[in-house]
């Protein structure tokens, strides 16, 4: 492990059986696991490069106990790490040593639907996927659809504000969420927003998605359900570079076209991804787009011919329009499979997600060539072409000594890329561990204290998920100081009335 | 006399705020002064002007992003993107005219400060989901940036949201990069006449419940049905608007018709008198008029298909309508030194929401609660959360909450 976490307080780890017992009486029953055995699939998250055994893993049925779970960690200085399904890329639950493992997979309820109001209430284990499922039979879904939805939880959607192919239109977690129960660390329970719009006061709700589980312990969400579009078809799209790939992309948002997924492939990616899946791709284009179109079949049929005469203009090479339901689903399954198919072709992966402005996609594609060579590591890009979010998958084998640390100074010269180019480092995936030391490219020691004592004003002890997104970790008290210089100061030169 | 600061840009907004620092001076956050009458009355020794951090500094049309300093004017931003055929999606009220003032002239860092929207909101979201990347000055006088210039970013936390109506309470916002969207095409509004508060808020529950996407559901009752150009006659009218490109709206605009039929008689506008409509509705134009600036005025915010049951619970003498399908209600009360605080507050206690008293005279603002008030948990935290931005109060101290 490169990364190094903070170090493990010796005196909770002395007294480990007295907290495992305090645990038990709280959550009786399993609900709490201590056994090395038992605990083992808990020891990582989606970013199996790291791994960690907890001190101990709680697994609480009711917001009481979450909060009594809290309250006692808070009063003991005992940290926490909350977790979801464990899906995460970035290695946001990644466990520590001297840490209570909180997982919140026992919260699985569907509490409300309302129809009237267009919106669910659940609790934070329910799956991404169920939440649309519980309300398809009204012709509804929940609309960000990240590619883990079968297995990721609303919970881990809210901490990594988590997006999909589709939040080019409909946005991420934060723009379909209305409301939240949250437990602070020191174990207070307080609701935000409701099944009304915006927040009154502070948007603490906008500040909490996203947050990395830094903050609060989610413990219900309301989110907003949309109904399904009549019809949705999607076209295919080759290119012979991905200049022209680009150049469509740019060409279809500037006719006012807002497409329901637009997403782009490189020929490492096609190539992997049509030997798995047989999606019908072809194999002579440096660049693939898939388009999707969604609403009623008029509109769906009337963009469908523009988006191919802007195709043609931009000089693509094939162009197939899904003619059934089946063909379109075809379509995505190459795409959707694309992590798994990298997966095929090398032991091992490293699942970047740098989002760029999207015209500086050749110029990012380029030097990521050179950088492949430089590094002697294959490279294959899937693109969000939308919104310009890149998940380029370095290939590398484990068993090589040295090849995954290679593979990872080649992530970070990536991502140092993205952010040179105007870009950010993490598009969906959360910074956590992985990209944590990577922040101060990003934002400055001012910006980061300024996130840092927005972390202070929830958990200013310092105890939940630390370690995770900050580099460094500062006391609240030496933040909150104010620095004036003694004295008076001087009336500044700026124009006054 | 209150002395007016009015640096020429970022740097000089960061001197303001440390010499305000170290003389303990309390500092007024303006743009151009329209929601000026907005918030609790407060105490400041300074105005702090950003009217004069103008430009637009970068616009991408074919990425869909614009930065501008937060002076810029609203209406500039949006001559420039209309002219690019796009538009702001969170269609941004304007709230000068609520208070007597020329229409147009609020700012961007206003929008974003006090988190404008629209009738659009139920669509496409309020300015805080448009919201991509900021440069701000904190009461601590340091500059902070946050977000970035590409819409998909989860790197650190998300602090644009929490300045996005925070009232200029947390940070003096100096340059600003939002997301814009193409324009649609056309538009048309489905009308239905006659139908009471509580049949209104079902028949938008079921239009916003179809597939027909639509982007904007209000409903006017008869006594505010005048005031609104493009309907066709002075009645209670529940509209519904439909955007995109013609074969589309057609298309939805029958399934709608057909859908509402069963509720009322219903009409048609073209894409002009919707237009017309739609500015009015956003404009919250019945309560714009002379008589109407005494009125106290409240905006609230509730689950859409409990608008009727709120209503219900505030004096039938106030005048009213109801935007977001429902879920937003503008109240203008009868009398101006009281804002019925009680029964709105009440009502929303029982039935959830917020609300907050947009205007009313200074006497009233000083002593009712402006915006909803918190439980002790959210007022504790809203206060950790400000001082760890402002810990001496520099930024429009007590605007939102005595002693926030």
């Amino acid at each position: 492990m490169s990364v190094r976490m903070p170090a493990a307080d010796a005196a909770v780890l002395a007294k480990r059986d007295r907290i495992v017992a305090t645990l038990r009486a709280i959550v009786p029953g399993e609900g709490v696991i201590a056994g090395e055995r038992e605990m083992r699939p808990f020891e990582s998250d989606g970013l199996t490069a790291y791994r960690q055994l907890p001190m101990v893993v709680v697994l609480p049925e009711t917001t009481q106990q979450v909060s009594e779970v809290l309250a006692y960690c808070h009063s003991e200085g005992i940290k926490v790490v909350p977790r979801g399904a464990g899906t995460s890329l970035s290695g946001g639950a990644l466990p520590l040593e001297d840490g209570v493992l909180l997982g919140m997979a026992k919260f699985s309820r569907i509490r409300e639907i309302d129809f009237e109001n267009r919106i669910a209430v659940v609790e934070p284990g329910v799956t991404n996927l169920a939440v649309s499922t519980a309300v398809a039979h009204e012709g509804f879904y929940y609309a960000p659809d990240p590619s883990s939805q079968i297995a990721c939880t609303i919970g881990g959607n809210v901490a990594e504000n988590s997006g999909g192919v589709h939040c080019l239109k409909y946005g991420m977690t934060t723009n379909n969420l209305l409301g939240c129960e949250i437990v602070l660390m020191n174990g207070e329970v307080l609701r935000l927003g409701g099944k009304h719009l915006d927040a009154a006061g502070y948007d603490l709700l906008g500040l909490i998605t996203g947050s990395e589980g830094l903050l609060g312990v989610v413990t219900e969400v309301t989110v907003r359900i949309l109904k399904k579009p009549e019809t949705a078809r999607a076209v295919l799209v080759g290119f012979p570079s991905s200049e022209d790939a680009g150049a469509c992309v740019s060409a279809i948002i500037a006719a006012g076209i807002i497409p329901g997924g637009m997403e782009m492939m490189d020929r490492p990616a096609i190539h992997a991804v049509e030997e798995f899946v047989h999606a019908g791709y072809p194999l002579d284009v440096e660049a693939l787009l898939i388009v999707e179109l969604d609403g009623p079949a008029a509109e769906v049929d009337h963009l469908i011919e523009r988006v191919e005469a802007i195709a043609r203009d931009c000089g693509s090479t094939t162009c197939r329009v899904s003619q059934s339901e089946t063909e379109r689903l075809l379509f995505w399954a190459g795409r959707k499979a694309a992590f798994p198919a990298v997966g095929r072709i090398s032991p091992d992966y490293l699942c970047m997600d740098g989002t760029i402005p999207r015209a500086k996609l050749p110029e990012v594609l380029a030097a990521m060539k050179a950088m492949s060579e430089k590094f002697g590591l294959r490279v294959a890009n899937v693109f969000h072409a939308g919104d310009g979010n890149l998940h380029p998958l370095i290939l590398y084998d484990a068993n090589v000594p040295g090849e995954l640390e290679r593979a990872e100074n080649f992530g970070a010269d990536i991502l140092k890329l993205c952010v040179a180019v105007g870009g950010v480092l993490t598009g969906e995936h959360g910074v956590g561990v992985e990209k944590r030391d990577l922040m101060p490219e990003m934002f400055s020691e001012i910006d980061l204290a300024a996130q840092q004592r927005v972390k202070c004003a929830f958990d200013e002890k310092g105890l939940l998920n630390p370690g995770k997104v900050f580099p460094v970790l500062h006391r609240c008290a030496e933040l909150g100081r104010m620095h004036i210089s003694g004295g008076k100061l001087p009336f500044p030169d700026i124009p006054r009335f | 006399m209150t002395e007016v600061l009015k640096p020429r840009d970022a740097k000089e907004v960061e001197d303001a705020v440390r010499w305000a620092l170290g003389n303990d001076k309390a500092l007024e956050l303006a743009g151009q002064g329209t929601k000026r009458g907005i918030g609790r009355p407060s105490q400041t020794d300074a105005t702090l002007d950003l009217s004069d951090l103008t430009g637009v500094t970068l616009y991408e049309p074919a990425e869909l992003v614009l930065s501008a300093r937060a002076g810029t004017p609203l209406r500039e931003i949006e001559k420039l993107l209309d002219d690019n055929n796009q538009q702001l999606a969170f269609e941004p009220m304007d709230y000068g005219p609520l208070f007597g003032l020329e229409a147009g002239q609020g700012t961007i860092g206003g929008a974003i400060a006090s988190n404008l929207s629209g009738p659009r909101r139920i669509k496409q979201g309020a300015a805080r989901d448009h919201f991509l990347g900021v440069s701000a000055v904190t009461g601590r006088g340091e500059t902070i940036k946050s977000g970035g210039r590409v819409v998909k970013n989860v790197t650190g936390y998300d602090m644009c949201k929490v300045l996005a109506g925070s009232w200029g309470t947390l940070a003096a916002m100096t340059d600003i990069t939002i997301k814009v969207l193409p324009k649609p095409e056309t538009e048309s509004t489905v009308v239905v006449f006659g139908l009471d508060d509580a049949q209104a808020c079902a028949a938008m529950a079921a239009a916003m419940g179809s597939s027909c996407d639509v982007s904007g559901a209000a409903h006017l009752p008869d006594h505010v049905a005048s005031y609104f150009d493009g309907l066709p006659k002075p009645e209670a009218a529940t509209v519904l608007r439909l955007e995109g490109v013609a074969p589309s709206v057609k298309h939805r605009q029958e399934a709608l018709l057909a859908l509402l039929r069963p509720f009322g008689p219903a009409a048609m506008l073209e894409a002009r008198d919707s237009t017309a409509l739609w500015r009015g509705i956003r404009e919250v134009r019945p309560f714009t008029t002379a008589a109407a600036q005494a009125r106290p005025l409240w905006r609230i915010s509730t689950a859409p298909g409990q608008g009727h049951a709120v209503a219900a619970r505030i004096t039938p003498a106030a005048q009213m309508f109801y935007d977001w399908a429902g879920g937003l209600i503008w109240a203008a009360m009868p009398f101006a030194d009281e804002p019925d605080s009680g029964s709105i507050r009440g009502a929303l206690a029982d039935l959830g929401g917020h609300a907050t008293l947009v205007r009313a005279p200074a006497a009233v603002r000083a002593v009712a609660d402006v915006f909803e008030p918190e439980t002790a948990g959210l007022r504790a935290l809203n206060k950790r959360v400000k001082d760890g931005f402002d810990p001496k109060g520099v930024l429009n101290p007590g605007r939102m909450w005595a002693g926030v």
